[in-house]
């Protein structure tokens, strides 16, 4: 089997691995950290972070935001997404990154429709 | 007719060559694990819309899962989550090794990170498992009310919660067992709970120190615990005491929260499961050679592609269950 070539930078360059073990070993500390920060802010929950923000708490927010920052390392680096041709790229990625959003926000909507119908209405389903 | 990488690169898509660079059974491996992705992209998104729609009163995960092993009694939220996340990242990490072994055709190291990825993994399924029984059994126990509500106790001055166990009393009954004589022969005697609803009401009524938490949360986020006249008042609504959890009852608060607690990591459970099985077979095939003979360890690149897919949902499942 022929040589397989490694992309071995990340973080857009900033970071440049000299070789593929190496580039590993550097994403599983990246990715420690960043679930260390996340368990860190689940047990002190700064009040800071309490408020909300598009009817969701900002602390929240930083959650998904880590969580897809893991998702998008460990599917680039460890599943070598990176490098792979920019039209098997597409073809995996896109179909999720369009199909999933639209999927949360009906149904997200839907929920806080059905909410407001619970709290408002005028069955009582509070007994 | 050899042609330039010019040519080749102009006419990738006319036929001839792999324009996706990728193997039959890569691009395979990749199918299935969009179409699996969008499968648990659909429970998730289940989950937030029953979570949406219940925002006021849904469980809160820190107060659900307190429990560590070999720490009785010490409350330690996320903890041992936060640990098993660690544990799956760990053995991803083993497998990308293993991967990178297999492209230097090393079968001593493939085997060994093999060997860790899958004791990874069945350490992870276990500590799962330990998770379900935790949540099975229930800790301080509660009452629900005829609309589904739960009614958990605390006590009024420290605001600690309190066990139905420590307070109800003992009335007792008469009651005698269900038999197959007497009824459908299919129908055995179902489980009871500790202590009887008359037992437990009559418990809170004679502790004046007693007030009850109700499922909804304020402003801030904590539970609402009513003030005693109003305690005394719900307690008449309810209709059964509630231990533990399972697919009907639920002493956290939702029930929701536990079907869908059951299903998403039951579901994700099985993935690991299956992956520790398939990561076995490969395991012994690096031994007996099979990836030697045939010139490349691509087998160990598909299982792995499997295994980080299976790492990656935890991540999402662990944010969505426990941190958010």
């Amino acid at each position: 089997m022929a040589e397989v070539t490694h992309k071995l930078a990340i973080f857009r360059g900033l970071l440049k691995f000299k070789s593929n073990v190496q580039k590993i070993w550097g994403v599983l500390i990246f990715l420690s950290i960043v679930t260390t920060v996340e368990v860190v802010l689940g047990i002190l929950k700064p009040d800071i972070l309490m408020n909300y923000f598009l009817s969701m708490k900002l602390l929240n927010w930083i959650f998904i935001i880590l969580t897809l920052v893991k998702a998008y390392y460990i599917a680039w680096d460890f599943m070598h997404i990176r490098d792979e041709r920019g039209s098997l790229k597409g073809a995996i990625v896109l179909p999720l990154i369009i199909l999933i959003p639209y999927l949360i926000f009906i149904l997200v909507l839907e929920a806080d429709y059905i909410f407001d119908v619970m709290t408002n209405g005028f069955v009582s389903w509070n007994f | 007719m050899e042609l330039t990488a010019v040519e080749k690169e102009a006419k990738l898509w006319s036929g001839g060559q792999r324009p996706l660079n990728a193997s039959y059974g890569k691009l395979m491996m990749w199918f299935f694990i969009v179409s699996d992705a969008l499968t648990f992209s659909g429970f998730l998104v289940s989950y937030g819309f029953s979570r949406f729609k219940n925002i006021d009163s849904w469980p809160i995960a820190d107060e659900v899962f307190t429990h560590f092993p070999f720490l009785h009694g010490v409350d330690a939220p996320m903890y041992y989550v936060a640990l098993m996340t660690f544990i799956l990242i760990f053995s991803s990490v083993t497998m990308v090794l293993a991967v990178d072994a297999g492209h230097h055709m090393n079968k001593a190291k493939v085997t060994f990170y093999m060997l860790l990825t899958i004791i990874g993994g069945a350490v992870f399924v276990g500590s799962q498992a330990w998770e379900w029984k935790n949540f099975i059994k229930g800790e301080y126990g509660a009452l629900e009310t005829k609309g589904g509500q739960i009614l958990q106790f605390v006590n009024a001055e420290t605001g600690k919660r309190v066990a139905i166990g420590d307070f109800a009393v003992s009335i007792p009954t008469e009651r005698s067992a269900h038999k197959s004589s007497n009824g459908v022969w299919y129908q055995s005697e179902g489980s009871l709970p500790s202590y009887s609803l008359a037992e437990v009401v009559e418990g809170f009524e004679s502790n004046d120190n007693l007030v009850i938490r109700s499922e909804k949360l304020d402003q801030s986020g904590r539970k609402i615990v009513l003030s005693r006249d109003d305690s005394l008042d719900k307690i008449e609504n309810a209709v059964a005491v509630v231990e533990g959890a399972n697919l009907i009852h639920n002493e956290y608060g939702n029930r929701l929260f536990a079907d869908f607690f059951f299903f998403i990591t039951g579901f994700h459970g099985f993935h690991v499961f299956s992956g520790v099985v398939i990561n076995l077979i490969i395991f012994f095939n690096v031994i007996i050679g099979t990836y030697e003979k045939r010139g490349h360890y691509e087998m160990v690149e598909k299982v792995g592609l499997y295994w980080h897919f299976v790492d990656l949902v935890w991540v999402f499942v662990f944010t969505f269950f426990y941190l958010v």
